[in-house]
């Protein structure tokens, strides 16, 4: 009998700390969750407007959002595809592409194309390349990943969307060729995925998307 | 146990029983996360609030909770903390929360934390558990603060860079930058963190030595003769 109380009692203090434990994390989580949010619209806002400017369009970019899934186009099989509008015309999609052949693991990008089919921009958001070499593809380490700023299908010629080793007109690193060859041809791929699908990406209604 | 005095338990947790430069505990966090000053010292201080409050708490249900089940009673208590912390910096520091990733879920899994609850919370008064959790926890970020220092000022010629992320913009100024100085990759890659380290390590030891010498040699002569014996 004494033994079976000892269990008990025992059962019973983890169980009380499980409760408090528990509720202490409910109640951080209301406490901060909509700032989360926020701080999360916030910091996808700011990389959007890097790439479309904030005044060239009026509409929320944030939730003006479809999915597609095109894994041979655009490295993914969810690829997000935020969509910027002024009085209710085209301006730029910005399409989260995947580079499925860094040196090192997947690449994540942001390329946002115009809807003249010029690139605003392309920016890395996330890669496992190494440090030093390959992750000179980031904004905050080399000006590279602004070359693409305004390139389009036709300027260069296609055949010259390479890195110089290839014949393009995109630099390599010393030591790195890898990255920056991978990344050149899916911001091409992307390109071409949206010349060719352009008004569908556009007239699609948005993905309607459950908070968080 | 109850016996050493608040200054020991300080000196303690900040030298001689420094958990990452003698116990070599918290090794996973603290060799991943001190490429850059600022890194060191956001982990540090997320891993100085767990300790903090995972130290008080333990100490206060230190007489409540059998001890069958204290065990998994402090990894509740952490792990709730360290959700909870986790929260509250990517609410308020929500670009140092980005960089710092899955290291600060990972805190629950420190084993200075758990290590602090089972030998020194689980025994002690409130009062003392406070402040060996402070001073464990102040010990570890410097630590952590001086190797990606160093790390930082080799690897990539710069210190306190992105120092903006955890002190406002107003803190920008704080980036130290050597002209001209691409930085040494090895000391950002792994095997810097280890190295780094090492090199922390020796020089405590050195400094312990001679400091020992020196009481070695104040005994002997008491006359204030140390020169002598350490020259």
């Amino acid at each position: 009998m004494k033994y079976r109380d000892a269990i008990l009692i025992a059962a019973a203090v983890l169980a009380s700390f499980a409760v408090l434990g528990t509720s202490l994390v409910t109640f951080t989580h209301a406490m901060t969750k909509d700032r989360i949010a926020e701080n999360e619209r916030q910091a996808l806002l700011r990389s959007l407007y890097a790439l479309v400017p904030q005044e060239s369009v009026d509409n929320d970019m944030v939730s003006d959002v479809i999915k597609i899934n095109e894994e041979d186009h655009l490295g993914s099989n969810e690829t997000t595809v935020y969509r910027g509008r002024k009085l209710g015309q085209p301006v730029a999609t910005v399409l989260t592409t995947v580079v499925p052949n860094g040196y090192s693991g997947p690449i994540k990008l942001l390329v946002a194309v115009r809807y003249d089919g010029t690139l605003g921009g392309v920016r890395v958001i996330s890669h496992k390349e190494t440090p030093g070499l390959g992750d000179k593809v980031e904004e905050s380490r080399s000006d590279w990943i602004y070359s693409f700023n305004d390139k389009s299908l036709n300027e260069p010629p296609l055949e010259q969307w390479g890195v110089k080793r290839d014949g393009g007109v995109f630099d390599q690193f010393t030591g790195a060729t890898i990255t920056p060859r991978a990344i050149v041809q899916a911001v091409k791929k992307t390109l071409l995925y949206v010349r060719d699908h352009k008004d569908a990406l556009y007239d699609r209604s948005p993905t309607i998307e459950n908070q968080g | 146990m109850a016996d050493i005095s608040y200054r020991e338990l300080i000196v303690d947790g900040l030298w001689h029983n420094n958990q990452a430069l003698v116990a070599l505990l918290g090794l996973c966090p603290l060799l991943a996360v001190s490429n850059t000053a600022i890194n060191g010292l956001g982990l540090g201080l997320a891993t100085t609030a767990v300790l903090v409050a995972s130290n008080t708490t333990v100490s206060l249900i230190r007489n409540y909770v059998r001890p069958e089940v204290r065990l998994p009673v402090f990894v509740l208590v952490i792990a709730s903390f360290v959700t909870a912390i986790e929260m509250g910096m990517n609410a308020y520091f929500h670009e140092l929360h980005k960089i710092l990733g899955i290291f600060i879920p990972l805190i629950v899994t420190n084993c200075i934390i758990i290590g602090r609850a089972e030998a020194f919370a689980s025994k002690n008064g409130l009062q003392r558990s406070l402040v060996d959790g402070v001073s464990v926890g102040v010990g570890f970020t410097l630590v952590l603060l001086t190797l990606g220092g160093m790390r930082e000022l080799v690897g990539q010629g710069t210190l306190f860079d992105q120092a903006h992320l955890m002190f406002g913009d107003a803190a920008r100024g704080l980036t130290l930058r050597i002209e001209d100085f691409p930085g040494m990759l090895i000391a950002i890659l792994p095997p810097g963190a280890f190295i780094g380290l090492g090199l922390l390590i020796m020089v405590k030891n050195l400094i312990d030595r001679r400091l020992a010498a020196r009481a070695i040699a104040r005994v002997d002569y008491p006359q204030g003769a140390e020169g002598a014996a350490n020259p």
